[in-house]
């Protein structure tokens, strides 16, 4: 069974989010997520300051089998963009939760956060797809 | 229902990722496709593809019958256990399949290696055009087969084997195959590496494949093996060309036998046509220069203006860039760019392959 973090909201489309504390959440993809894709060759991720709509494509991961869009759970500001995964995508192989992280971003309405799904939801969304 | 391979349950074993691939259950990878591609490149890996399909052809008029269907001219063959590589064209010059063929015996004995999911359309094609000559057909559904290939392949592979076939296989040169009761070795393959293709009786192939395992030879899925042939600049049948796309936009010329004159082959015509043509597309490799991956069906252009199509394009694993196949229109020169989610990335314009024998041959 894959790893997932109960501290941690999720999406039906495998993304995760960390309330960071400070008015930001953290977006990443799961473990499960990243298992499908196989090793990630490349990641594009968003520019600081753009704004983005909830379930908007903000990101892209491209695995050695396909490109897969990322969609902003929240609507929001982008703040950051992993920088390091320009040179090391597969962090998001091995370290989703963490190193993996994909961007950065201001919640429009940080209420929305408590609508995404937490992990036992999650966990059977992924159990349904299989 | 997906047809399986006798290594189905070893497959399963091994943890692999199973898809589905021209009508069979197919491991993608077992982990890690680029650990797996590495492991061909640097040392020794196997593929299970016994999804590809052995055709025997036999008979007085076997060599007749595949000079008229073969656009290569299997007269070339001239020692027992030699193999060519060649396209099968329809009547306007497309591909209706690539394939290897062996001379077997002198005698007019040849054994085709056809693709999995062409297998039936293929066999239907023969059968439908052997009228006139005097052949038989069969289709070898008994035989399993393993490409073993990486720079260890060999050595690894003939440890595994009975002594006298281990020192008949360690003598084939290249592109040559002997056979010893039952089982077929060919120094082939589709890796751009040294190494075996093995056919063998479907019965006995577990028991290879596990003492190729003990040896150390990593096994490597569909993943690697397209990745593994794209540095290698070699086609995919469906991808690169295919009914519509003959050899002469594919990069496959060098396949066509066209001497002599007077062999008619199926195709012949249509070929002679294009390739007098100023249209004729050109088949290149690209090199992403900027950032992102190339992709199969990516629109190449060149300065702004549409000028082809990428045909298969990945990350490649041994250059730690992305290439490509590409079919565009002549005289592009050095550079072009690619359409990658509506922005233009610039490329270098580069003659395949791009690796053979553990070697980058392009500039990076």
């Amino acid at each position: 069974m894959s790893n997932l973090p109960a501290d941690l909201k999720y999406t039906k489309t495998h993304e995760w989010v960390r309330d960071n504390g400070d008015g930001t959440v953290t977006v990443g993809i799961t473990d499960h997520a990243q298992d499908a894709l196989g090793d990630i060759v490349f990641v594009e991720v968003p520019e600081n300051g753009r704004t983005v709509a909830a379930e908007e494509a903000s990101a892209v991961v491209e695995s050695v089998k396909a490109a897969s869009d990322i969609y902003s759970p929240l609507a929001g500001e982008i703040v950051e963009g992993n920088a390091a995964l320009a040179d090391t995508p597969d962090a998001i192989n091995t370290s989703p939760y963490e190193d993996g992280w994909i961007f950065r971003l201001t919640p429009a309405d940080m209420g929305a956060l408590a609508g995404l799904l937490d992990a036992a939801a999650y966990e059977q969304i992924v159990a349904d797809e299989s | 229902m997906a047809l399986r391979t006798p290594l189905h349950s070893e497959h399963a074993r091994l943890g692999a990722r199973l898809v589905p691939f021209g009508g069979w259950d197919m491991p993608l990878h077992y982990g890690s496709q680029i650990e797996e591609h590495d492991a061909v490149r640097e040392h020794a890996g196997m593929f299970d593809v016994s999804h590809m399909c052995p055709v025997d052809i036999e008979g007085p008029d076997a060599q007749g019958f595949l000079r008229r269907l073969l656009a290569n001219d299997v007269a070339k063959l001239k020692t027992v256990g030699k193999a060519l590589y060649s396209c099968m064209l329809n009547d306007s010059g497309g591909v209706v399949d690539d394939l290897i063929v062996y001379l077997r015996g002198p005698a007019g004995h040849y054994r085709l290696v056809v693709n999995a999911g062409t297998a039936d359309k293929d066999l239907a094609w023969l059968e439908a055009r052997r009228e006139g000559f005097d052949v038989e057909i069969r289709r070898r559904d008994d035989l399993a087969m393993i490409a073993v290939q990486g720079p260890r392949a060999r050595e690894l592979t003939a440890t595994c084997l009975p002594r006298e076939m281990a020192e008949s296989a360690l003598e084939l040169a290249p592109f040559n195959a002997t056979e010893c009761g039952g089982w077929f070795i060919a120094r082939t393959g589709y890796t751009g590496e040294d190494g075996f293709e093995i056919l063998l009786p479907a019965d006995h192939v577990v028991d290879l494949w596990s003492v190729l395992l003990d040896a150390g030879v990593r096994p490597c899925g569909l993943g690697a093996r397209d990745t593994l042939r794209l540095e290698a600049g070699m086609n995919l049948y469906g991808q690169d060309m295919g009914e519509d796309v003959g050899p002469l936009e594919a990069g496959l010329e060098w396949t066509i036998a066209w001497e002599p004159a007077e062999r008619d082959f199926i195709g012949r015509a249509a070929l002679e046509e294009l390739r007098a043509s100023p249209e004729r597309r050109e088949f290149v490799g690209l090199l992403l220069t900027g950032r992102g991956v190339l992709r199969a069906h990516q629109t190449v252009l060149s300065h702004g203006r549409e000028v082809g199509e990428i045909t298969s394009g990945g990350f490649a694993p041994t250059l730690q860039r992305s290439i490509a196949l590409a079919r565009v229109a002549p005289g592009l020169g050095e550079t072009c760019e690619v359409d990658i989610r509506g922005k233009p990335v610039p490329a270098r314009i580069v003659k395949p392959p791009f690796v053979r024998q553990g070697r980058i041959l392009v500039e990076l």
